[in-house]
Formats: structure tokens, sequence, C-alpha cells
């Protein structure tokens, strides 16, 4: 197969991967964000604890995500025709991916807003605060460049959960590595796809990096963006082929997020 | 200013029951500084945290310029909008300062004023005229993580003052602090009392902090207060435990057949040469043993404990010189002290 044969196939192949994982990160963050958020207050000794709700909504976000994703995909057909009018192509599968990223993201918020001090919720109830105030200015901004770490671990796993959406006919960088790649053994064509997929992650992964570098102000010197390819190049084999992706990037996430020293409670125990 | 009554608070975890408060009466007039000392675990830290609520104590009342806070707090976990409003007259240092990382000083002190729903313009004047009180006015544009630990306190004390309080709570404000800083900040919450009115309570292990601000001081001790009162009343008391605890003496006779005698200075008499005069008057040999001094708000007050030659017999007209001279004077059981201070060494 030659450049110019494949040129057409990888760029349609490159948008229908950008389409689908942009809607449905974007879905993921604006319905896991408030869940990770609402499973911190409503923990035991959290501002608002309530153990039916923290468990119920724990208990949810637990099985949707140990389905396999492709399990997901067939178990959401008929919700999916509900929503999109179709079962097939990338608007069909924004859905399922969406539905599978939302618990990944909001356990990854869960973890990042535990990380917030306990004093600062204190501090701010007792200058007469909300609990809505103590979200809006503690918890969200206090904790934003986890958050923005945690997105763009959703993302890298969305980017390895849409090569599965091949099987519902999405097209896609995966999908294309797949079919012509691996069962039509295009070696050459695969190895492009797996290159660009590497290319995608690594430049997601690093303007994660600088976003939630320049978003920190808890070390003196911060602000200051620093070259992280390191990390990002550790990414890249996880990120090229099926959902093994989704554990590695996990720790990842949680190593990268964890500020050692600081205070995991919520509210201090005298 | 702020009163507390019968105060109880019960931690329930797993059937396990701890006591954390045990009845405590506290009573702290407008314009005083009131200092509450004790160890670790003996419910200090529970006391402030129930003036404002932050924990709920489980009876009693507490009433906080003349508002009764238990009253509206209502019966849930969460703070109704009454409690809220009161907490923001209330203003809270605390030991780890508990500044928002990603806020800027001036937006630091604007977050209280946030909350109030004052204005743009009007927070950001308020802000900068209380960092300029506090000392930090060139720092407004720094972030917190860029400030020294003396610093990082001043911000948390323009910040309680941004709510126009009556009332400052200081949680171990000092704590965390070397001496020197502590002293600096010990100095400004003094300066604000006396500039703004302000009624401070604070609690604090520090004895040196109670020395150094505080108008009237409680010690606690198992969820109760022990002994309380103004600091110079305390001292005049004869067998004071907070009076010992502020001015330690200690030291054993250096030989058998002498008397020791505890000698408590304060008002004018601490300004006599009371000591020489009893060595000439009676031409007696005074050794000290230990002395602790001070200058409280102005006045020089301290113990000593000095040794005269002799048993307690002899020494009867010596010791009644000393109390004509109106100190406080106690004579030490050395047995029990040493008893008392082997048991500290065993410890």
């Amino acid at each position: 197969m030659t450049w110019s044969e494949m040129q057409p196939l990888l760029q349609q192949a490159c948008l229908e991967t950008l389409w689908m994982v942009g809607w449905s990160a974007a879905i993921a963050i604006v319905g896991g964000l408030p869940l990770g958020v609402l499973l911190v207050l409503t923990d035991r000794g959290g501002v608002l604890p309530n153990v039916v709700v923290n468990k119920v909504v724990g208990q949810i976000v637990n099985i949707a995500r140990s389905m396999p994703f492709i399990i997901l995909m067939v178990a959401l057909i008929s919700f999916t025709r509900a929503i999109v009018g179709t079962t097939i192509g990338p608007a069909a599968a924004i859905v399922p991916l969406a539905i599978g990223a939302i618990p990944f993201y909001a356990r990854l918020v869960e973890t990042a807003v535990r990380e917030v001090d306990g004093g600062l919720v204190e501090a701010v109830q007792s200058m007469g605060g909300s609990t809505w105030t103590v979200v809006r200015k503690v918890l969200l901004p206090e904790s934003l460049p986890s958050l923005i770490s945690s997105a763009t671990t959703t993302i890298v796993a969305l980017i390895g959960y849409s090569a599965m959406a091949g099987t519902v006919g999405a097209g896609g960088l995966g999908d294309l590595a797949v079919r012509y790649g691996y069962q039509r053994f295009e070696t050459q064509l695969m190895w492009v796809t797996v290159a660009i997929l590497a290319v995608v992650i690594s430049v997601f992964q690093f303007a994660g990096d600088v976003a939630a570098r320049a978003l920190s102000h808890r070390s003196p010197a911060s602000g200051a963006p620093r070259l992280v390819l390191l990390r990002s190049r550790a990414g890249k084999t996880a990120g090229a082929r099926a959902a093994a992706t989704t554990d590695a990037a996990n720790s990842a996430a949680t190593a990268g997020t964890a500020e050692p020293g600081e205070s995991a409670q919520l509210t201090k125990t005298p | 200013m702020i009163t507390t009554t019968d105060l109880t608070k019960v931690y329930r975890s797993r059937g396990r029951e701890v006591t954390a408060l045990d009845g405590v009466d506290l009573h702290v007039r407008e314009g005083e500084v009131y200092g509450v000392v004790g160890q670790s675990g003996a419910g200090k830290s529970t006391l402030i945290r129930c003036v404002n609520l932050l924990e709920r104590p489980t009876s009693g009342t507490v009433t906080v310029a003349g508002q009764d806070l238990t009253a509206l707090a209502g019966r849930g976990q969460r703070a109704g909008s009454a409690l809220r409003q009161a907490r923001s007259r209330i203003g809270m240092v605390f030991q780890h300062f508990n500044l928002l990382s990603s806020r800027t000083v001036r937006d630091n002190v604007e977050l209280p004023l946030e909350i109030l729903g004052v204005s743009g313009k009007e927070r950001t004047r308020k802000a900068l005229e209380l960092l300029d009180l506090v000392g930090l006015a060139d720092k407004a544009k720094a972030y917190p993580a860029q400030l020294s630990g003396g610093q990082k306190q001043r911000v948390g004390i323009a910040r309680a003052l941004a709510g126009d309080p009556k009332v400052l709570l200081s949680d171990e404000a000092t704590s965390a602090l070397d001496p020197e800083t502590t002293r600096s900040i010990l100095q400004l919450l003094r300066d604000l009392n006396r500039q703004l009115g302000l009624t401070v309570l604070l609690i604090t292990h520090e004895m040196d902090v109670v020395k150094t601000i505080c108008d009237s001081a409680a010690l606690m001790s198992g969820g109760r207060i022990v002994e309380s009162g103004k600091v110079t009343d305390l001292l005049a008391t004869p067998g004071s435990q907070l009076a010992e605890e502020l001015f330690p003496v200690g030291g054993a006779p250096s030989g058998p057949d002498r008397t020791v005698v505890d000698v408590t200075f304060q008002g004018e008499a601490a300004a006599k040469p009371v000591i020489s005069q009893l060595s000439r008057t009676y031409n007696i040999d005074i050794s000290i043993l230990g002395a602790a001094m001070d200058t409280i708000g102005g006045n020089q007050v301290g113990r000593m404990r000095i040794e005269l030659p002799g048993p307690f017999d002899e020494n009867v007209v010596p010791i009644g010189f000393l109390r004509e001279q109106g100190l406080q004077v106690d004579v030490a059981d050395v047995d029990a002290t040493q008893t008392a201070v082997l048991k500290e060494g065993a410890k």
C-alpha cells in the first residue's frame, strides 16, 4: 500500500477518532465531575454525610467500571438507538464511550477532591460559607490541577477504548489499524496508524501536563511549564492497543495526583 | 461577649464514647484577650470549635455577642443561613493557616467578603486596607506558597478580620511558628485587640502566649475548666495551678534544716528590693533556688523560690516580714516537691 493510498484513509480515521473522543470526553467530564464531588461530599465525615447516597452512587460507579467496554457497547444498543437514532457509525459510538468514561472520570475526580485539605473547608465554613460555597470556592479550584490531569487520563483512555468502537462501524484510527493492518496484513499501515496514535496521545498528555502545572500554585516556584516528555512516552505503548490502557493510565494518574504529606481527610477528627 | 454554659461534647464512634468537653462554663468579657491553656487532648480545640459551632455541642449553650448560637443551629448537620450569618461575624485563625493555595493573598482576604456578597471594588479596597493593617501590603499579588509561616498567619488574620468581626477565635495560631515570629504575631493580635476593641479567644499549649498577651486565662484538663480568671488574680491565688504553670519554679534545698519559701511578686510590691531588705534587716543569708519573672501588662510579675537557713520555726519572723511587704508567700512542702520531681523523672 502506498502513501497516497494510505493518506485519505488515515485522514478520515483521524477525524473520526478526534470527533468521537472529543464529544465523549466532554460528556464524561460534565457527567463525572458532579458525581465525583457528590461521592466526596456524602462520604462519612464529609460536608454532607449521607451513607445511602454514597453507597448507591459508589456501587453504580463500580458496576459501570467493571463492565468490559465491548459488552457495555452491546448492552447499550437500545439506549443508543433511543438517543441518537442509530446503532452504527461514530455518533452511535459516542454514547457507550461517554457512559463508560463517566464513572471512570468520577472516580478520578473523587480522588482529586479528597486530596483537598479539610482545614480549608473548615475555614470557609467558619466564614459562613454554605456547602455550595465550599464546592465552588474551595474543592474545585483547589483540586483544579488534579482535575485537569484526570481529564487528560480520561481522554487517553477514551482513545484506547475508541479502537473497539470499530465493531459498531464507527471507524477511527484504532479500527483502521485492526481492519487493514491486522486483518489484511498491511503491516506498514498498521505501524503508521500506531505511530499517529502515539503522537496524538503524547500531544494530549503534554497539553494536559502543561495546563495542570500552569494552574498549580502549591510550590514557591510555580506556573513555569517544564518539559515532561518522559511521562508521555510511557503512555504511548499503553495507549496504542486495547483496553488494558485503563489500569495503567489509572495508576499513573493516581501517582500523579497524590500529594505526599497532604491530608486526605475532609474533616479532622479531634 | 462569649459565654458557654454547661457545654458538653461527646464523640461516639463504634460504640465507644469519648467525652471531649464535660460541662464547660466559659465567660469572656468584651474587649479582653482570653487564653485557654491545657495539654493535648484536654478539649481546648473542641471548645473553640464549639464556639462558632464548627463542632456541634452535645448539650449546653453558646452565646456570642448576645446571640444564642446553639438556638440558631437547628437539628441537622448542615448550618442554616442564620448560623452562617452569625459565623461571618466571628473571625477565626488556624494553626495551619488554611489559606487557599489557588488564590493570591489578596483574593484569600477577599474570600469572606465574597461570601458576604460585597461588590468587587469594595472587596478589593477592603482587602488592601486589611493587608496594610497586618503589614503585608506589598504581598497582595503573591501566592501563599511564596510566603513564610509568619506572613501566612498575617494573611490568615487579615482574612479573619474581613467581615468586621467583634470576636476573633485563634486556634493555636502561633504553634506552628518559631519564637520570634510568634512574638510578632502576638504583638499584632494585641494591637488589633486595642485598636479595634476586638475580643480575642485563643487556645494554646504555650504558657508564653498567655504571659505575653492574655488578660484572662483558663486551664483545661480532661474536658473541664480547672481554673479560670484574670491572670493577675490567678497569680495572687495561693496554690493556683495556672500560676505555677505560668511561672514554674523548682529547686531542692541545699541541705537539711532549711526553709524553702515560694514568693509571688505582683503589683507595687514587685518593684521593691524586698529580698535584699530581708537579708539586711534580719542578717540572714538567702539563696535563690529558682525564679521566673516577666512583665505582664506593664507590671512586673513572677515567682521566686528562696531558701532560708534553719527550720520553719526559726523563720516565722522573716516570713512575716515578706507578707507585710504585700507579697504572697507559700512555704513549700519540700518533701512533696521532691517526690513530685522524682515522679516526673520516673515518667
